[in-house]
């Protein structure tokens, strides 16, 4: 899956936390894999990971591979950035992406005009460094790789 | 109906803005002069007081500390914290704890300052807690840099119009009308009128929501009182009856949100019609939280004010001006009028104001119904209020 490098001269961006219940899901990340939480009574994936199902309340969870396929279901163009760590890549597209499996994550739309993202757009993961060896997840338009 | 129905009533309110958006004194000082006020206004003293409701504070038990600070002992403590619409559940709260004989006098507030704030060199708003702690926020949407809040508001108009045709053009609709409204305020932040064009010409803020779509920010306080309709019919000005509540809350993320184009307000407002045994025809004027464009357009529809999906065109000749099918915002909103980081106070503080005819210029003629709906968070937590005179009891 694509790696995004971070723009030259461009910040660190804000490290997320690891909350217990989703160590899996970062580690996966330092190999660029995505993978999702699923609900063994529900046979449904969950997405944030959590201590127990948000449907059933179960606690047999574990994680298994997802597709990094998806649409996009809602976005929104940040003409300025949000904090210092977004400065220098404003404009950027924040998105609603519905996974193939049916999660939905906030997430970043790039390699791409921003203002040509477009609600429906099929979209691909992509991974972007950080610091500490983790990757984010990003997403780029699903069969095209992205310009730099 | 439910038993609560015209049990209690506001009885006092008092707001503080300035067309300037600055306030003078601290929160604590604001908060105090506005529960001063509504005490006045209602005709009760301090000493009657024994509710005490407060979503915010510097330290970490707002309406226990706030008691402390006003030198009294309640038997009721509230700080239940949902943003923008803690008022209207803290309104729903009293109204029940004093139906049930828990409390009989309740004092609402509200202050911040974060445009002074930001003037001095502090953070603004976001001042209050200007570091994350390791929540799901942080974890899961931080990183990717939506604006906050409006990021999230235009996420909701994104899915709006691309599932409803819902245009720019009608969105502004809201912003022109509400300015309407404000243009007949001498006591409101914006009172010039704008067209639509100068809606869609103001640059965005997050796409598809440009500036002019968003509300104020500015310095603000209010307060109000409830006490029981027995006890409201010997006071000083005449009771607004809490007719009917409901909340609901969906989400606090926006990547949670169950469905991005129906609110939490598709339940509450339901809720609040049935107990009041009212429809959405009867009311006479609204105060729909109005923190973006998009929000009034949505919770026009949750609150069934016009079918799911039709929102652009029902906001799309004017209904919600002067002169309009339904009045709404008749301060001028959040929009024009003013928004310290929460608006909800003050929905409930016009529509009693309406409800009174106090309203001078603005005054809905003959206004017996008025419903105040609450949107708190990104667009998470809904609570509606309908208020109603006497004549409704």
């Amino acid at each position: 899956m694509s790696v995004i490098e971070r723009p030259d001269g461009t910040p660190e961006r804000f490290s997320p936390p690891v909350s217990p219940a989703a160590e899996p899901f970062w580690a996966a990340t330092r190999e660029r894999r995505l993978v999702l939480q699923w609900c063994r009574s529900c046979d449904r994936p969950i997405h944030f990971p959590r201590e127990a199902c948000p449907r059933c309340l179960g606690a047999e969870l574990e994680f298994r591979p997802a597709s990094g396929l998806g649409t996009v279901h809602a976005v929104s163009v940040m003409p300025k950035p949000a904090n210092p760590t977004m400065a220098e890549r404003a404009p950027y597209a924040v998105a609603l992406v519905d996974l193939d499996e049916g999660v939905r994550m906030l997430t970043n739309v790039v390699g791409v005009d921003p203002w040509s993202v477009a609600v429906g757009v099929r979209v691909a993961v992509a991974w972007e460094p950080l610091a500490d060896g983790r990757h984010l997840a990003v997403f780029v338009p699903a069969g095209g790789e992205p310009t730099p | 109906m439910s038993g609560l129905r015209g049990r209690a009533a506001i009885v006092g309110v008092a707001d503080a803005v300035s067309p300037t958006g600055e306030l003078e004194g601290s929160v604590r000082a604001l908060e105090v002069a506005m529960i001063r006020e509504a005490l006045d206004d209602a005709g009760l003293a301090i000493s009657d007081v024994d509710a005490v409701f407060s979503n915010l504070s510097a330290g970490w038990a707002p309406a226990m500390e706030l008691a402390e600070y006003l030198g009294l002992a309640p038997q009721w403590v509230d700080s239940t914290q949902t943003g923008g619409s803690s008022f209207e559940i803290h309104v729903e709260h009293a109204a029940a704890a004093i139906a049930l004989g828990l409390c009989e006098v309740a004092v609402i507030v509200y202050a911040a300052t974060p445009r002074s704030s930001f003037k001095r060199g502090g953070g603004g708003y976001a001042s209050r807690g200007a570091m994350p702690g390791p929540t799901p926020g942080a974890e899961w949407e931080l990183p990717y840099g939506m604006r906050a809040p409006m990021g999230a508001y235009a996420l909701a108009a994104s899915r709006h119009m691309h599932e409803f045709g819902t245009t720019s053009e009608q969105l502004a609709q809201i912003a022109v009308d509400t300015r309407r409204w404000a243009a007949q305020n001498p006591r409101a932040r914006l009172q010039e009128l704008i067209t639509v064009d100068d809606v869609l010409a103001s640059p965005f803020e997050a796409s598809p929501l440009h500036k002019l779509d968003c509300c104020l920010v500015t310095d603000g306080a209010g307060a109000v009182v409830l006490t029981s309709a027995e006890r409201a019919r010997s006071l000083r000005k005449p009771p607004a009856l809490v007719l009917g509540t409901g909340t609901c809350t969906t989400h606090s993320m926006i990547s949670e949100m169950p469905d991005l184009t129906t609110t939490g307000a598709a339940v509450s407002g339901p809720l609040a019609f049935a107990a009041a045994g009212l429809t959405p025809a009867d009311v006479d004027v609204v105060q729909i939280y109005d923190s973006f464009t998009i929000t009034v357009l949505l919770l026009l529809e949750d609150l069934g004010f016009c079918p799911k999906g039709e929102g652009g065109g029902f906001v799309a000749d004017g209904v919600l001006a002067p002169g309009g099918a339904l009045p709404a915002n008749t301060t001028g909103g959040g929009l024009a009028y003013t928004h310290p980081g929460m608006f909800g106070i003050f929905l409930l503080v016009e529509a009693v104001r309406q409800l009174r005819g106090e309203c001078g210029p603005r005054q809905v003629a003959g206004a017996e119904v008025a419903l105040a709906h609450g949107s708190g968070g990104v667009l998470s937590a809904m609570s509606t209020v309908i208020l109603g005179t006497e004549a409704t009891a």
